[in-house]
């Protein structure tokens, strides 16, 4: 019997003890910063240009930045926001990566075997990586490690592969890339894709793998009015301007492609 | 009349391109793991002559036991499956060495779960492991089941035509000299013709494995000499001070598991510290507590409590004899620590 | 501050080796010196030449030649394009095809001017010959080294004229001459000292000069006795002293170099310069020599063709420009296909996949391996064996670095002074679990030198 009651009565001695701490040493944050937290989605992906949520929630309740920045936020959760600063949000369009290369093992040429690190950024230092086309996704995974939301896959035959309804286009996968395939752009116009990132002539490209844009500007012709341009021997899809979907049926070697 | 030799130029299709250097001293893992394997075959062939074929069955199910359990594990965490590196059968034999010839073999199952799972898997694999797994899958066994783990044959000259050696339990000469009663003399002791764990009697089979093996540089020496050493040492000044045969230090330094855990189980490259100056320190540590386990603890034998706890310290002592790089200067060395 | 002098020699007296100076760590290789009795063989003329304005560390050469234009042996082709940078000139005479790029050695595209060779080979103007380059002012002999496009070659290609101006407020009180030639398989500075010794000490004496240096030091390494008896022979009453090296690599590390010979230790992030020292490669020295002595720029070099799967291995003097195949071609081709193609040795070349590659200044040699003697790097982890750490010349912890470099804590690793790293290789050669350290270290470096350009560019803005 004494056993419960020195139990119970240390118990409770310790948990006035930890509520006067709390009550008279406790750290006093501002419940705006609080409810803005609650509100953000916990990826710090860096996204917002800021260094993780809690920074862009510090930063908005001192009037730093604007809600809206957030590439992951939903509509709902930027109106909530606006309603608690009082503030018009700064809308940025919704953006989306895309990894712009076609050429996995089945259609691109290797110029050798590369033996190390698995990793894109650490092949680049050894003789510029093993793959053929110096402009092509080599496959080894730096992209899909850096994307906070899971979003990149690795086929297996070495093509990154993003999908689209995980993409937040935050831009980890932008940055991480050495070889700039991957290509921020808005979610609303992306509805084809160049699966092609070499401007080199199409002899030496062709070399090298079966899937890249010979650059015969049949898109180009077909398409209205600045709507695909010609960057070297490189089709580039014009994004403020987009080509309907029907234009992949003229691409003769299918780099043209609907976004898969 | 000028001889048009054809010359022949390499075909360049199916290089290979790695970062450098293209030279590589051809030491592996597996190399090393089966070179301790052989190191450790005398001591196996001397437990089967002092003990009994069971002996082999005890250190064959142990081995294969930790081989497929790792097997398992590794599929079951979707990881390549790493047996072929050869540290499962190590870790199985070294398990197998610390259990007496009767041990029961669910009970060499389940320590070889323990030593693989717990001590090596959780941690991610070779190289993660901060304890040594064939220490930790032994001291669980003595902590689970004390009473199987401490029952010793007597053992006289050769039993090779037996399957195990009478089980008239008798006590180990640690057991004895721990009760302050002689133990038995030097040439029993060196050549095994004594009770205790199937690997840990024969010193002389443990001592021409462990100079195979620093001959060959895969362990360092430094950590049998200190360990020993250090067990030699406090254990003679207690014999100086007071001649009794509980202090007696060659009982100490040849018998127990002290051979087996100096050369092959504190020397482990994965839980031991990195270069010279810290083996030293691990090694006297290991010796120090070896020492105080067996003559001031309740324990008979200490060696595998005194190596886990300083496979704890490793990364501490490698914090502190790490050198400083060539060119740095001490403050700065000292700020970036 | 003073420096400690170091002591005269007694280095290359058999007795005196265990009283010199080891550095910590290194491994003993198998030498694999298959062409140290190769007399040297100058490569006839090729028709194109693909010179690279990109051969030297710093910005790259900026073309004066035009397409079309008719080019001299030994014109200019490209002016230095900054202060860290050297000047390139033709190896032949004949026409500019064209100003494109081609395949560098680390698998880079480099600019580079194509020469279509007209076979006469006649040289322009050679550069002013010094009458007595004893008594020309140190100003117009460095002038000269940088005219003439001379850089390090012994594979770092860092411009010398540069090297030979030490920042203001350090002096040098040695220099020493890298005759080690530490790499298994290359020879080219080993037949280089054989076959032209004078030169090389001629070019020690013009460095001295240029910095008013008394010491004069060549090291070469002892398992090249032909070399340091010759080079002793002929350096007698020149003030050149000549010493032997025990052998391990890398002994000719520069720090590792300069604390063997002198006892002192080149203090992390600073240069040699700093301990009162300057290291050039002997090829370096004759080429120096040649620039003062007859007016000739750098346009070739001798680079070692070796390996066991080249059917004649030697030691060719191909000038800039010439393609690896043309190279292999005068060594016999191969006997059989090899597994690795090297641009360099084996310990801190690097590996190529074609033959197009051009022949540049630091092209030190070009090794094939054959598929027996290539071993695979594994993905296995750290064992926390220590081996690296005792290989290590910097006495650095290569494998606790390298975990850190794959879980990609960069700055921890800046902290642990991966910056230090010569990419030397000791650490991968003796790693028993097969993990690529030098790459993991190169990305770290990589990182860090990203991170500090980036906050150079933010805080000038």
């Amino acid at each position: 019997m004494i056993d419960i009651v020195m139990m119970t009565g240390t118990g409770v001695l310790l948990g006035l003890a930890i509520g006067l701490v709390v009550r008279y040493f406790g750290v006093p944050v501002n419940p705006l910063v609080e409810s803005l937290n609650e509100l953000m989605p916990g990826a710090n992906c860096g996204g917002c240009g800021l260094a993780g949520c809690s920074d862009y929630a510090n930063a908005m309740a001192t009037g730093r930045a604007k809600p809206g920045l957030c590439p992951v936020m939903s509509a709902e959760a930027v109106a909530k926001c606006c309603e608690l600063l009082g503030v018009e949000s700064d809308t940025t369009e919704p953006k989306i990566a895309v990894v712009c290369c076609s050429g996995d093992d089945d259609h691109a040429a290797k110029q050798a075997f590369y033996n190390g690190v698995n990793d894109c950024l650490n092949a680049m230092l050894v003789a510029g990586g093993s793959k053929g086309c110096t402009y092509g996704c080599l496959g080894l995974g730096s992209c899909a490690r850096a994307c906070p939301f899971g979003a990149i896959e690795m086929l297996p035959n070495h093509l990154a592969k993003i999908h689209a309804d995980l993409c937040t286009g935050c831009g980890k996968c932008y940055m991480a890339c050495p070889r700039n395939v991957i290509k921020l752009v808005p979610r609303s116009a992306a509805k084809v894709h160049v699966y092609c990132n070499s401007p080199k002539k199409a002899p030496i490209k062709r070399t090298v793998c079966k899937a890249a844009c010979i650059g015969c500007r049949k898109c180009a012709k077909t398409a209205g009015e600045g709507q695909i341009i010609m960057n070297g021997y490189l089709a580039s899809i014009n994004y403020d301007n987009p080509p309907a979907e029907g234009i992949v049926e003229v691409c003769p070697t299918k780099c043209l492609r609907k976004a898969d | 009349m000028s001889e048009q030799t054809t010359i022949r130029m390499p075909d360049t299709s199916k290089l290979v391109v790695s970062s450098s250097p293209h030279y590589h001293d051809m030491g592996s893992i597996p190399k090393i793991m089966f070179t301790v394997l052989a190191a450790l075959a005398p001591a196996v062939f001397a437990s089967i002559y002092f003990f009994g074929w069971r002996a082999l069955l005890v250190l064959s199910v142990c081995m294969v036991s930790c081989a497929a359990i790792e097997a398992l594990l590794c599929r079951l965490m979707r990881r390549r499956i790493s047996i072929g590196d050869g540290s499962a059968l190590v870790t199985g034999l070294l398990l197998g060495m610390t259990l007496p010839v009767t041990s029961p073999l669910w009970m060499c199952i389940v320590g070889s779960f323990i030593a693989i799972g717990l001590g090596k898997m959780v941690y991610g694999g070779l190289g993660g492991n901060p304890f040594n797994p064939a220490s930790v899958g032994r001291v669980a066994l003595l902590l689970a089941c004390p009473s199987a783990m401490t029952t010793w044959v007597t053992v006289s000259g050769c039993a090779l035509n037996k399957w195990v050696v009478d089980a008239t339990t008798g006590a180990t000469p640690l057991e004895l000299v721990a009760q302050n009663q002689p133990g038995p003399g030097f040439w029993s002791l060196f050549l095994g013709n004594i009770g205790g764990s199937i690997g840990e009697t024969c010193t002389l089979a443990l001592i021409v494995g462990g100079v195979f093996l620093i001959a060959l540089k895969i362990i360092r020496w430094q950590i049998p000499v200190f360990f020993i050493g250090t067990v030699f040492l406090i254990t003679g000044i207690a014999y100086m001070v007071s001649p009794c045969p509980k202090f007696n230090p060659m009982t100490h330094v040849l018998s127990g598991g002290l051979m087996l855990g100096a050369f092959f189980m504190a020397t482990d490259m994965v839980t031991s510290p990195l270069n010279r100056k810290g083996a030293v320190v691990f090694a006297i540590g290991c010796g120090i507590i070896t020492t105080i386990i067996r003559l001031w603890g309740s324990y008979p034998e200490g060696i595998s409590y005194a190596i886990l706890i300083m496979n704890a310290l490793t990364p501490l002592i490698d914090r502190y004899t790490a050198g400083r790089p060539f060119g740095v200067a001490r403050k700065a060395s000292q700020k970036n620590a | 501050m003073s420096h400690k002098m170091p002591e005269k020699s007694g280095l290359n007296k058999g007795d005196q080796m265990n009283k010199q100076i080891k550095f910590y760590g290194g491994v003993k290789l198998d030498e694999g010196k298959m062409t140290s009795n190769e007399p040297i063989i100058s490569a006839p003329l090729e028709p194109l030449y693909t010179v690279p304005l990109q051969q030297h560390i710093g910005a790259p050469a900026k073309a004066v030649v035009q397409k079309g234009d008719k080019v001299l042996r030994g014109q200019l082709l490209g002016e230095a394009g900054s202060f860290v940078s050297a000047p390139v000139h033709s190896p032949t005479s004949g026409t500019v095809r064209e100003l494109s790029s081609c395949l560098g050695p680390a698998g880079a595209q480099l600019p580079a001017v194509v020469i279509e060779s007209d076979g006469e080979d006649t040289a322009a103007e050679p550069l002013p010959i010094f009458a007595n380059w004893q008594e020309a002012s140190p100003d117009e002999l460095k002038a000269r080294v940088a005219e003439a496009g001379i850089v390090g070659m012994g594979g770092a290609a860092f411009p010398t004229a540069v090297k030979l101006s030490p920042p203001p407020n350090v002096t040098i009180d040695t220099v020493i001459l890298n005759g080690v030639e530490c790499e298994p398989c290359l020879t080219a500075d080993h037949r280089l000292m054989l076959e032209h010794t004078e030169t090389i000490i001629t070019g020690a004496r013009i460095i001295a000069r240029i910095l008013g240096v008394k010491q004069i030091i060549i090291a070469i390494e002892m398992n090249k006795p032909d070399a340091l008896e010759m080079m002793t022979k002929k350096a007698e009453g020149t003030g050149v002293e000549v010493v032997g090296l025990r052998v391990l690599y890398p002994q000719g590390a520069e720090k590792q170099l300069i604390y063997t010979v002198t006892g002192r230790k080149v203090p992390s992030g600073k240069l040699p310069a700093h301990v009162g020292c300057l290291v050039t490669n002997v090829s370096s020295a004759a080429a120096i020599a040649d620039a003062v002595c007859l007016g000739k720029p750098l346009y070739e070099r001798i680079t070692t063709v070796t390996g066991t799967p080249v059917a004649k291995p030697g030691n060719i003097l191909c000038r800039v420009g010439t393609p690896y195949s043309s190279a292999l071609a005068l060594c016999g081709g191969v006997k059989e296909d090899p597994l690795k193609i090297i641009s360099g040795g084996p310990m801190m070349g690097m590996s190529v996949y074609s033959l197009d590659i051009p022949i540049i200044k630091g092209t030190s040699g070009i090794l094939l391996l054959a598929a027996d003697e290539v071993s695979q790097y594994t993905p296995n982890a750290c064992l926390r064996c220590g081996r690296c750490n005792d290989a290590c010349p910097m006495e650095m912890i290569p494998g606790i670095l390298s975990s850190t470099i794959e879980f990609h804590h960069f700055s921890l690793a800046e902290r642990w002074h991966v910056m230090d790293c010569i990419e030397c290789g000791c650490c991968s050669y003796v790693c028993p679990a097969g993990r690529p350290l030098v790459q993991h270290m190169r990305r770290a470096k990589a990182v860090a030198n990203a991170t500090r350009r980036a906050a150079e560019a933010a805080s000038k803005k």
